[in-house]
């Protein structure tokens, strides 16, 4: 009985894991190749969650005709896109001038750009958040998985976590682009010298990364309500993980989002005044026992 | 010499200065004034970036706030004990953080602060979303000087803090400091010249820390009250925003860094309570916005910070 309960939190806890995972992805995507801790993550996250409640509740209005909304499926292309391309202007007007300096300056650079989305937001909606009306009739409900009830949306969040974190993963580590990629972080002169475009690699990595972000945002509408201070919080887990994981490997990003997920699920029912902190208790001891990370090398 | 003009320098204005502006606001500048001297310890002279100051700033105005009003004892007491409260946890906190570099430094230092700001919204003696209010001091100074009126607590706070900016002062321009500056500039070189490097940067974190407790105590004093606000990131944030702005690796850059910052927010604060402004307008002048924005202009075009970018004009003045 005892088992079957932690075995359900675990279960619901790796909803949170896929969080987690896309976001500790992409950040570690960026930082592979732009050496920059992305503090903007959190409030891109927010932000693409934003898109899909905009899209299908305001957008109608302000362009003037209902029929113009976006709906569920929509805004799982068009939020990463929007965001995307916001990342592409942040990265070529404001993160392109600061390689050359201490890479500091690029967290706060991050930092203040976070501070400006959320801020903006804050005075525009309410910080406790709005429903999302729109989620799909056929994600709603929930299936038997045999041991459990399963909410059906959790199983679908899960599910595209995993399939995008594997994707991107195998983009990475066995496909030409990933070896260009991978060949950038090292040595970017004579990667440019087999003429790549170094400067626009680098653009797309980071769009690619605050677009994932975004995803997880929209998929975030399911289940929470879409509010400005929603990535505050948020990012600031994810780092956590982010030390725990190490940050050199793309798999060590995604194993350790989810598995933090589940831990945090499972401490939910053995010891709940810790689940909001047992993800920083546990980045302390791994500090402690192995500097570098789990899956970091050192 | 020019270090003695510039310490009478801040006594007297800040001794003049209460018949100038009114006192609350006053207290509360110095307070952030040394807690971003302390911050600047780290980041300007060790090239360590915190990004978990407010921990120390807001658990010691707990600690005080809590000797104060529930421990009936008396103002000093309260300062010490969150002093040494704060100094404690950066002990701890630095021993964990140290074992990471760069980035790596920053995030541990935030997370870290997060599990402190937990703790103080859900303890039941940090009074939760509510914060502790009501810390008035229960006994004189020292048993002699009562610090009830708003001005006698301003000059509580100018000597405390002026007695901080001494101490860093003073670890700046001692063989401590230039071991600092030398790991900074090429910490394996420091290294290699046999400097315990770890144990020297945890030096300096505790006693940043500690420094940062008691900006944390002298406010909660002077305000007579320690909210979240205090140990929340966003004033994590806001120290290093400071510290950036008038110049890290200054003397008395993160005083002018304080005193703007807090001083834009305040006078934002007035046109954000003006009814006939737009909600665009409201919305670009709220405190977070301008914040964001003075970071961004900073990071990308004003890396020296106003004191920084004053010395870079005047030694180039002096050179031609």
């Amino acid at each position: 009985m005892e088992f079957k309960q932690v075995l359900q939190q675990a279960m619901l806890g790796l909803y949170n894991g896929a969080f987690y995972a896309i976001l500790s992805l992409g950040l570690a995507v960026i930082f592979g190749l732009l050496n920059i801790i992305n503090f903007a993550h959190g409030a891109l996250y927010m932000l693409g969650a934003f898109v899909a409640l905009i899209g299908l509740t305001l957008l109608g209005g302000w362009l003037g005709s209902p029929d113009l909304a976006i709906g569920y499926w929509a805004s799982l292309i068009v939020a990463p896109v929007v965001v995307g391309l916001l990342g592409v202007v942040i990265e070529r007007t404001m993160l392109r001038r600061l390689y050359q300096f201490d890479h500091l300056y690029g967290l706060l650079l991050t930092f203040g750009i976070a501070l400006v989305i959320q801020g903006l937001f804050t005075q525009f909606f309410n910080t406790s958040g709005e429903p999302y009306p729109g989620i799909p009739p056929v994600l709603q409900g929930a299936t038997d998985l045999g041991f459990m009830i399963f909410p059906k949306y959790r199983l679908w969040v899960v599910s595209v976590s995993l399939a995008v974190c594997l994707g991107t993963w195998f983009m990475i580590e066995r496909t030409q682009l990933g070896a260009y990629l991978r060949a950038g972080t090292e040595k970017p002169d004579v990667v440019r010298a087999f003429g790549i475009n170094v400067p626009l690699m680098i653009t797309l990595t980071y769009a690619f990364g605050v677009g994932l972000a975004a995803l997880a945002g929209v998929l975030a509408v399911g289940t929470v309500q879409p509010s400005p201070v929603m990535g505050a919080e948020m990012i600031i887990k994810v780092f956590a993980i982010v030390v725990i994981g190490g940050m050199g490997s793309i798999i060590g990003s995604v194993a350790t989002g989810f598995l933090l997920g589940m831990v945090e699920g499972v401490t939910k029912v053995i010891y709940p005044e810790a689940a909001d902190v047992v993800i920083f208790v546990l980045m302390a001891i791994v500090l402690l026992l192995r500097p570098a990370g789990l899956f970091g090398k050192e | 010499m020019m270090d003695k003009r510039l310490w009478i320098g801040l006594a007297l204005a800040g001794l003049i200065a209460p018949y100038l502006f009114y006192e609350v606001t006053l207290a509360k500048l110095v307070c952030f004034a040394l807690f971003a001297v302390a911050f600047n310890l780290l980041i300007g002279y060790a090239g360590l970036l915190s990004f978990g100051h407010a921990a120390f700033f807001g658990s010691a105005a707990y600690v005080c706030g809590y000797v104060v009003r529930d421990l009936h004892l008396g103002p000093e007491l309260g300062v010490v004990a969150g002093t040494l409260a704060a100094g404690l946890l950066g002990a701890l906190f630095g021993s964990l953080a140290i074992r990471r570099q760069g980035i790596y430094f920053a995030m541990i230092t935030l997370a870290l602060a997060q599990i402190v700001y937990f703790i103080a919204l859900k303890s039941p003696i940090t009074g939760g979303e509510d914060g502790m209010q009501g810390v008035k001091a229960a006994t004189a100074l020292f048993g002699l000087v009562s610090i009830e009126s708003n001005r006698a607590r301003y000059y509580f706070a100018l000597v405390v803090a002026l007695l901080g900016f001494a101490v860093v002062y003073r670890a700046i321009h001692s063989p401590f400091g230039a071991v600092l500056k030398a790991i900074r500039e090429n910490e394996p070189r420091a290294l290699s010249l046999g400097y315990k490097v770890e144990r020297v940067k945890l030096l300096a974190f505790v006693l940043s820390a500690a420094l940062a407790g008691t900006a944390g105590s002298l406010k909660a004093i002077v305000l007579e009250a320690a909210t979240l606000t205090d140990i929340r990131w966003t004033m994590s944030g806001e120290v290093v925003l400071m510290t950036l702005l008038g110049g890290m690796g200054t003397v008395t850059g993160p005083i002018v860094g304080a005193f703007t910052v807090a001083g834009v927010e305040s006078w934002l604060a007035n046109i954000g309570q003006a009814a006939e402004v737009s909600a665009w307008l409201r919305a670009i002048t709220s405190a977070q916005v301008v914040m964001g924005l003075i970071f961004i202009f900073c990071v990308l075009l004003f890396r020296r910070g106003i004191v920084g970018e004053l010395q870079h004009v005047m030694k180039r003045n002096l050179n031609l």
